[in-house]
């Protein structure tokens, strides 16, 4: 069973979004990505600064299998990456929602959840892939 | 639904992620392929094995046979029908010199052989087995009463020994490298596919669950497919149906020293196409890739030289002992001896050495980082 926190928004492509508060999002992939691709080896981050609509191809996380492309859940700016991540992809195995979290946006538009799944219409979508 | 192994509900009694391979329901891993891999390295994995297909090749012709229908020359196991207990890798080829599978043939005795084939292509292979048997007096006996166990690692035999029967367990623990004992319907083979010692374990389908649950109370780690990728790809070794098939001759593969081009007089499946395929100017060669720059190197990535497409990876990924991504790939000869190259990773062109396959044997690193 996957972990699903109330708190957060999702994607269909199993990005999470977490609100700042402050017109920025903090952006990684659920506890269900990450067991779904295994081991993750290698992260490619996005450039901070670069412009994204939503759903652009903008990061990509590779495990031992496969890789796979992280998608813009919101139209924005990056104005931070983790870098951390560069030499320690297995972060987002063990911490998901936290210390494994990808990038964060600048939002372009108002709504940070815009268009976005709440946590039940997440698991929906897990549970529906199952 | 897939077949299922004897093993099916241990797999998932254990956790296993269970995905579909060669028609088969098999384990990815269990938890971390990180760490199956690490414990086939340090220490010992088991993998379930029962999808691949033992075949027995038995009658008076069966050396005959098998010199027709296989590149390599079961000739080497003995050369009289003296029984070695020996183990030949080979390819199986077709007219057109390309590979119908790749195989490990095991000497069982005087007249008996088992050859060892792949999941996915067992049943093609059993009929060309079949058809090229035609004329020999030989049969070909399809083993689905059999289980597989591979155990590897460094403790893997040691691990295994009290758990052999008593029949068969002293000449087991004396095998060298390649050679196989059996007894009591066991065939134990010092054979492996991950680079490091170990055994792999032909067994009654009846009798594997006692061995499977022996190996796990005893410490060794069950290990799904994910590592068995990983190991062989470290090892060097060719996967069939990504670094072979049956449009690719064995020495554009890699694996022209499997082949046995004496005596001259055996006349073998495919001879005389990859005869005329050895003087081709154009045959490319198999190579090792290390990555230097970052990302992962996978299957059907380009090859480029000073911007130009050079070749393809067969084989890549990343490699839990040297911790950086690694790859077999098929290049043009020329390009072969430029030692640097590039790889085409999402439009970028990233770096990569070209090295001499093993990456790893025996826990220990067989390339410079």
């Amino acid at each position: 069973m996957s972990d699903i926190p109330a708190d957060l928004k999702y994607t269909e492509s199993h990005e999470w979004v977490r609100d700042n508060g402050d017109g920025t999002v903090t952006v990684g992939i659920t506890d269900h990505a990450q067991d779904a691709l295994g081991d993750l080896v290698f992260v490619e981050l996005p450039e901070v600064g670069k412009a994204l609509a939503a759903e652009d191809a903008c990061a990509v996380v590779e495990s031992v299998k496969a890789a796979s492309d992280i998608y813009a859940p919101l139209e924005g700016e990056v104005v931070s990456v983790n870098e951390a991540l560069d030499g320690a992809p297995e972060t987002i195995n063990s911490d998901p929602y936290g210390e494994g979290w990808i990038f964060q946006l600048k939002l372009a538009g108002d709504d940070p959840a815009a268009g976005l799944l709440d946590a039940d219409a997440y698991q929906q979508v897990v549970e529906e892939e199952a | 639904m897939g077949s299922r192994t004897p093993l099916f509900d241990a797999h998932v009694a254990l956790g296993a992620k269970m995905v579909p391979f060669g028609g088969w329901d098999m384990p990815l891993h269990y938890g971390s392929q990180l760490d199956e891999h690490h414990a086939v390295r340090r220490n010992a994995g088991v993998f379930d094995v029962s999808h691949m297909q033992p075949v027995d090749v038995t009658g008076p012709a069966a050396k005959p046979y098998l010199q027709f229908l296989l590149a390599n020359d079961v000739g080497k196991l003995a050369q009289t029908d003296a029984w070695t207990g020996r183990a030949l890798y080979s390819c199986m080829l077709n007219e057109r010199a390309g590979v119908v599978d790749d195989l490990i043939c095991y000497h069982l005795g005087p007249q008996r052989y088992r050859p060892v084939v792949n999941a996915a292509t067992a049943d093609k292979d059993l009929a060309w087995m079949q058809e090229r048997a035609a004329g020999f007096d030989a049969t070909v006996t399809r083993r689905d009463d059999l289980a597989m166990l591979a155990v590897q690692g460094p403790s893997a035999r040691s691990l295994a020994e009290p758990l052999l029967p008593a029949s068969i367990r002293a000449a087991a623990m004396t095998l060298k490298p390649f050679h196989a004992a059996e007894g009591d319907g066991w065939l134990v083979g010092r054979t492996g596919y991950t680079g490091e010692d170990g055994f792999e374990i032909i067994l009654p389908a009846e009798a594997v669950g006692a061995l499977w649950q022996g190996l796990l109370d005893a410490g060794v780690a069950p290990c799904g497919l994910g590592a068995r990728d990983t190991l062989r790809l470290e090892a060097g070794m060719s996967l069939y149906g990504q670094d072979m098939d049956e449009d690719t001759d064995p020495l554009s593969a890699g694996l022209g020293w499997t082949v046995a081009w004496q005596p001259p007089e055996r006349h073998f499946m495919g001879r005389k196409a990859l005869a005329a395929r050895r003087e081709a100017a154009d045959l490319p060669r198999c190579v090792g890739l290390l990555l230097t720059g970052r990302g992962v190197l996978r299957a059907h990535q380009q090859v480029l030289l000073d911007g130009k497409h050079v070749g393809e990876i067969t084989s890549g990924g990343f490699s839990p002992t040297l911790e950086r991504s690694i790859a077999l790939a098929r290049i043009d000869a020329a390009a072969a001896a430029a030692g640097e190259v590039a790889v085409d990773i999402r439009g970028r062109a990233v770096p990569a050495r070209i090295v001499k396959p093993p990456f790893v044997r025996n826990g220990q690193p067989k390339i410079d980082l």
